[in-house]
This record gives structure tokens, C-alpha cells and sequence, in this order.
């Protein structure tokens, strides 16, 4: 009965990484650029929460409503300035850029909000409440929730991505970006939207960070990065679904992992992790739905 | 298979011949133009002071070896490649600084080289793409479908499942939905066997008759001259023989593509006499 909860609590923490992970998965693919700054952003994205929620006073969970319009836009202007001149250079280039931006947001965050832990919602009921399931399984709503939303989210970018113009021509340019200038596409801009969606993504990842647990300014690269990257790593890279599997996958093995020992939980992710990387580097889900 | 390649070298292109022809003689504004353009890939100089004018109706081709500059030509005419010196005019209008898009919205539309089609994107998709940003035109994906009839039943098919000849069917279809000013092919028969080409050239009169003006890359000589009204030769990066193929012989187009002096001695370095008497009987 462990073993079952163990896989079930695994699921549910993989919504959270597979948010966490949608972003990064998004940039990667269509523009190629790998996101240094991505958790960081996610705790930008929380810290906007807390904003939000101080002025406004909106319930916790309908934050998202003006946080993430805010991180798109950010994304956006990010993405048609910092990211594309890095892009104009070289595609390592942006590596270095988005580790310098990682590094400044970072450093303004202790410099100007302060080291201080902080959660979302702390009183709010649906958020510590949940539910049993026999007698040894206990659900979390609040997981159950961002398990929802996880997969609401990539079902709505697949349709976007499938049906809609922009979606096309996110796709266009991802597979050939001078070919679509041929066409009239300004791939600038439509990379400009496509950072939009990965950004206010990342801002839904960093209010559900808020929730299920607590983010610093150091969050972003100490948790968020990394769990995003394994997950992303063990789905495929730049496959949509794979960051809900991968998500899954690392989720599960961790929480086997602290059943085996209590402190051994983020070991046995990063192993399985690594073992992806040597057995199937291209991924679990190998280019199916991508973007 | 026989019937389309019987079609193809049949009088059909040649009546686009006469058409250029025609226009040419009573038109006196080229739609596009390029002045000495000079252009590098870092060290090298991949064109040198090369010129040309197309006027509207027209299908002009560059012909040349591997190297010599036709493609680099096409590209820096739709924008993907920057000028060292010279300038690309359209309408009049001088495109240097303009981006490879606005240039597409504005009416210069390259298929290009390779096909470069959207392989994640099926058929529709791809001449969707196309369409986004068309200019007001007659080309309509529901048009494409009738030049290529078996596109329409094949639209919902990723394009890495076709064959050679209809990816290129699929590029030109992207390319006229959006409906260029001038459609400039580069190196349409690359890559395909002599009969699918015969069958997509036979195409040209079909897209010529709805006002177009196409400026073309071809390694395929023969082929070149076949369609074309006017053609171009260039060898590393200059022009070496520009003409009506009516008025060169087979052996000036040798020497020019090649850059041998098979011509008897004392007329070498006559690259600037073909050049300078086909633009001056123009010029009349």
C-alpha cells in the first residue's frame, strides 16, 4: 500500500514539476534557447503574486488572472530585447545571457525585497485541506489542483499550437525561420509571443511554487531550474506531453526514493534523470506533440 | 507521366517567351532592379558588381555554374542577404535595409532553394503559413489546389511524405498564395528527376497568365532557356553574357558558363562587349 501511495503522491508532485517545466520545454523548442533565468522567472512570477494579492486583495488562486498577463508581457518584451539580441549572435550566446539575467534577477530580488521566505495563501483551507483515499492515501487538494491546471495548461497549448494562426505560426518558425520570412513572418515577433506563453507559464509554476511550498530569491535556480530541466530532460526536450511524463517520472522517483530512505528522495530523481540521459537522451516522448 | 512531359516543351512556354517579350519592348520601367550589387560571404566575394532589370511580365533567368553567385543573387534580392555595395530596387523603390518579411509582404516572394517547407506542418498548413501575411491577390489556396490537382486530397499529409516533385509543387503553392509581384525560384530542379521538372515548368505559363513577373535561378541550361525571355549568365560573381535566348548561341552560353575563351583569340575579356552590346541594343 505504500508503494501505491508512493507512485500516486509521485503523479501529483509530477503536475507540479511538468508546470514547472512547460515554460523551459516551450523556449527550447521553438526558439532554441535554453532558459537560464526560467526559475528565476517562475520567482519573479511568485513575488508578482504576493504583489498582486497585497494590493488587490484578489483570493489567492485567481492571482494567476493578472499575474500571468504580467508575465507574458515581460516575457515578450524580454524576448524581442535580451533574448534576440543574444539570439543575433549565436545560440550559445544566449546561454550566457540568460545565466547573466538569472544572476541580476537574483541579486535585485535580496537587494530589494530581502531574503525572506514566502508562501501564498498560508491560511486558506483548500490549500492545506485534502481527502483520503482508503485508509492509507491522503490527497491534497491543492495537488490535485495544480495536477489540474498542469494538464488544462499543455491540453490548451497543444490546441493552440494546432489550430490557431499563431499557433502555426509558431510552429512555421520553429522548423525553419528564414523560410517564414519568406512568407512575411516577422519570426521576431512570433518568437515574442511563443516566450509570452512560456513566461506566463512560468509565472503560473512560480504561484503554484508559492503554494505548495515557499520561494526565496534563490528558489528559482536551487529548485525550480533544476526540477524543470530534469523533467524536460526525461520527457524530451521540446516535446509538450514529454514534460507532463517527464514530470510524472521524476515525481514518482522521488517519492519511492524517500520511501527507500527518508533523505534519499532528490537522489533517486536526479539517477533516474541521469539515467534517461545515457539510455534514451533524445527522451521519453521523442518529438511527439511538440511545439 | 508521358502525356505531361509530351505537354511540357510544347509551344506553351513560349508563348510566355513572346508575352516577356512583348512587354518588355513597350514597358520602360524594370519592376525590379538590381544596381552593381556586390556582395561577400566574409572573405569572399561572392558577387561582384553584377546589375540586371526585370520588367513586369517577364521571366528572366541567371544561369551559371555551382559558385557563381545565382543563389546569393536570389537572396540578397529577398532580403537574407545583407549588400556590401549596390542596391535592389522594386518599383522603384530602394529595398536596402528592408527585411526579408516586409520584402515578402511587399511582393517579392522567393521559392527557395531546398524547398525549405515547414516539415512539422502538413500540406494546408504549409500553404496556410503562405497566406498569413498575402498581399491582395487572385492566388488562393483553393487556387493552388486547381494548379496542382492532387494537392487537395493530400492536405492533411505532413510534407516529409511526399516526393521530391510535389514538396516543390507545395513550395510554389506557399510562395503564389502569397501574391508576389515577382516570384523568384531558386534552383527549382534540383534534386528531381528531368521528368517532374519538365511537368513544374510546365506550369510557368498557367502562373505567368495571372500577371507575374518571375526571376529565376537554374543550373539547368537548357531548361533556362527554354523558358526564359531574357537570360543572365554569371561565373564567379560577375556577369559574363546577357541576352534573349533567340539572340545567343549555344556556344557564347558555353563560354560564359564555363569562363573558356573558345572564342577565337583576340576576343578574350569579351564579357564587357556581350555585356555592354546586349545592354545597349536594351537600351534602344
Amino acid at each position: 500500500m505504500d508503494w501505491v501511495n508512493d507512485v500516486i503522491q509521485g503523479i501529483l508532485t509530477g503536475g507540479l514539476y511538468a508546470l514547472f517545466a512547460c515554460g523551459l520545454s516551450l523556449m527550447f523548442g521553438v526558439m532554441k534557447v535554453v532558459n537560464l533565468a526560467h526559475g528565476d522567472l517562475a520567482v519573479v512570477g511568485g513575488y508578482v503574486a504576493l504583489g498582486v494579492i497585497a494590493i488587490t486583495h484578489v483570493p489567492v488562486l485567481w492571482s494567476f488572472l493578472i499575474v500571468v498577463p504580467i508575465m507574458a508581457v515581460l516575457g515578450y518584451g524580454l524576448q524581442r530585447t535580451l533574448i534576440q539580441a543574444a539570439l543575433d549572435r549565436s545560440v550559445l550566446t544566449t546561454l550566457l545571457v540568460t545565466f547573466g539575467l538569472s544572476v541580476v534577477i537574483e541579486n535585485a530580488l535580496l537587494q530589494f525585497v530581502n531574503a525572506d521566505s514566502h508562501s501564498l495563501g498560508v491560511n486558506n483551507s483548500i490549500i492545506t485541506a485534502s481527502f483520503s483515499l482508503g485508509s492509507q492515501i491522503q490527497i491534497a487538494y491543492l495537488l490535485l489542483l495544480i495536477l489540474a491546471v498542469a494538464v488544462v495548461l499543455l491540453l490548451g497549448l497543444q490546441y493552440f499550437l494546432s489550430a490557431s494562426k499563431y499557433g502555426r505560426l509558431i510552429r512555421a518558425v520553429a522548423d525553419d525561420k528564414e523560410a517564414a520570412q519568406l512568407s512575411g513572418v516577422d519570426y521576431r515577433h512570433v518568437f515574442g509571443i511563443a516566450a509570452a506563453i512560456a513566461v506566463g507559464s512560468v509565472g503560473l509554476a512560480g504561484i503554484a511554487q508559492g503554494l505548495y511550498s515557499q520561494f526565496a530569491p534563490t528558489t528559482g535556480t536551487d529548485t525550480i531550474l533544476l526540477f524543470a530541466f530534469a523533467a524536460v530532460v526525461i520527457g524530451g526536450l521540446g516535446s509538450l506531453w514529454g514534460t507532463l511524463v517527464g514530470g510524472i517520472v521524476l515525481g514518482v522517483a522521488q517519492e519511492i526514493g524517500s520511501q527507500i530512505n527518508a533523505s534519499d528522495g532528490f537522489l533517486a530523481g536526479y539517477i533516474v534523470f541521469l539515467a534517461v540521459l545515457i539510455l534514451r537522451p533524445q527522451g521519453l516522448v521523442a518529438r511527439g506533440a511538440q511545439s | 507521366m508521358t502525356s505531361a512531359q509530351d505537354d511540357a516543351p510544347a509551344g506553351s512556354p513560349l508563348t510566355g517567351d513572346v508575352a516577356g517579350q512583348a512587354v518588355r519592348a513597350q514597358n520602360g520601367t524594370p519592376l525590379l532592379e538590381v544596381r552593381d550589387l556586390t556582395v561577400h560571404h566574409g572573405q569572399l566575394r561572392a558577387l561582384d558588381h553584377v546589375s540586371l532589370r526585370v520588367f513586369p511580365g517577364e521571366v528572366y533567368a541567371i544561369i551559371g555554374a555551382n559558385g557563381a553567385g545565382k543563389s546569393t543573387l536570389l537572396r540578397t534580392i529577398s532580403g537574407l542577404h545583407r549588400a556590401t555595395e549596390g542596391s535592389v530596387l522594386f518599383d522603384g523603390k530602394d529595398l536596402t535595409g528592408v527585411r526579408p518579411e516586409r520584402r515578402a509582404t511587399q511582393g517579392i516572394v522567393m521559392v527557395p532553394e531546398g524547398r525549405r517547407l515547414f516539415g512539422s506542418l502538413t500540406v494546408e498548413e504549409n500553404l496556410k503559413v503562405g497566406a498569413t501575411y498575402a498581399r491582395q491577390g487572385q492566388w488562393t489556396i483553393e487556387r493552388v489546389y486547381e494548379l496542382f490537382g492532387w494537392m487537395r486530397d493530400r492536405r492533411r499529409q505532413l510534407t516529409a511524405q511526399l516526393s521530391g516533385g510535389e514538396q516543390q509543387s507545395v513550395a510554389i503553392g506557399r510562395a503564389l498564395v502569397a501574391n508576389p509581384r515577382v516570384l523568384l525560384f531558386d534552383e527549382l530542379s534540383l534534386g528531381l528527376a528531368p521528368v517532374v521538372v519538365q511537368r513544374i515548368y510546365a506550369m510557368l505559363p498557367q502562373i505567368l497568365a495571372t500577371g507575374l513577373t518571375i526571376l529565376l535561378v537554374e543550373q539547368d541550361v537548357s531548361q533556362a532557356l527554354r523558358v526564359a525571355s531574357h537570360i543572365q549568365c554569371l561565373l564567379e560573381g560577375r556577369t559574363t553574357l546577357e541576352g534573349r535566348p533567340a539572340d545567343v548561341t549555344p556556344e557564347q552560353v558555353e563560354a560564359a558558363y564555363f569562363g573558356l575563351s573558345s572564342a577565337p583569340a583576340g576576343q578574350t575579356g569579351d564579357e564587357a562587349l556581350w555585356t555592354g552590346s546586349t545592354t545597349s541594343s536594351r537600351g534602344s
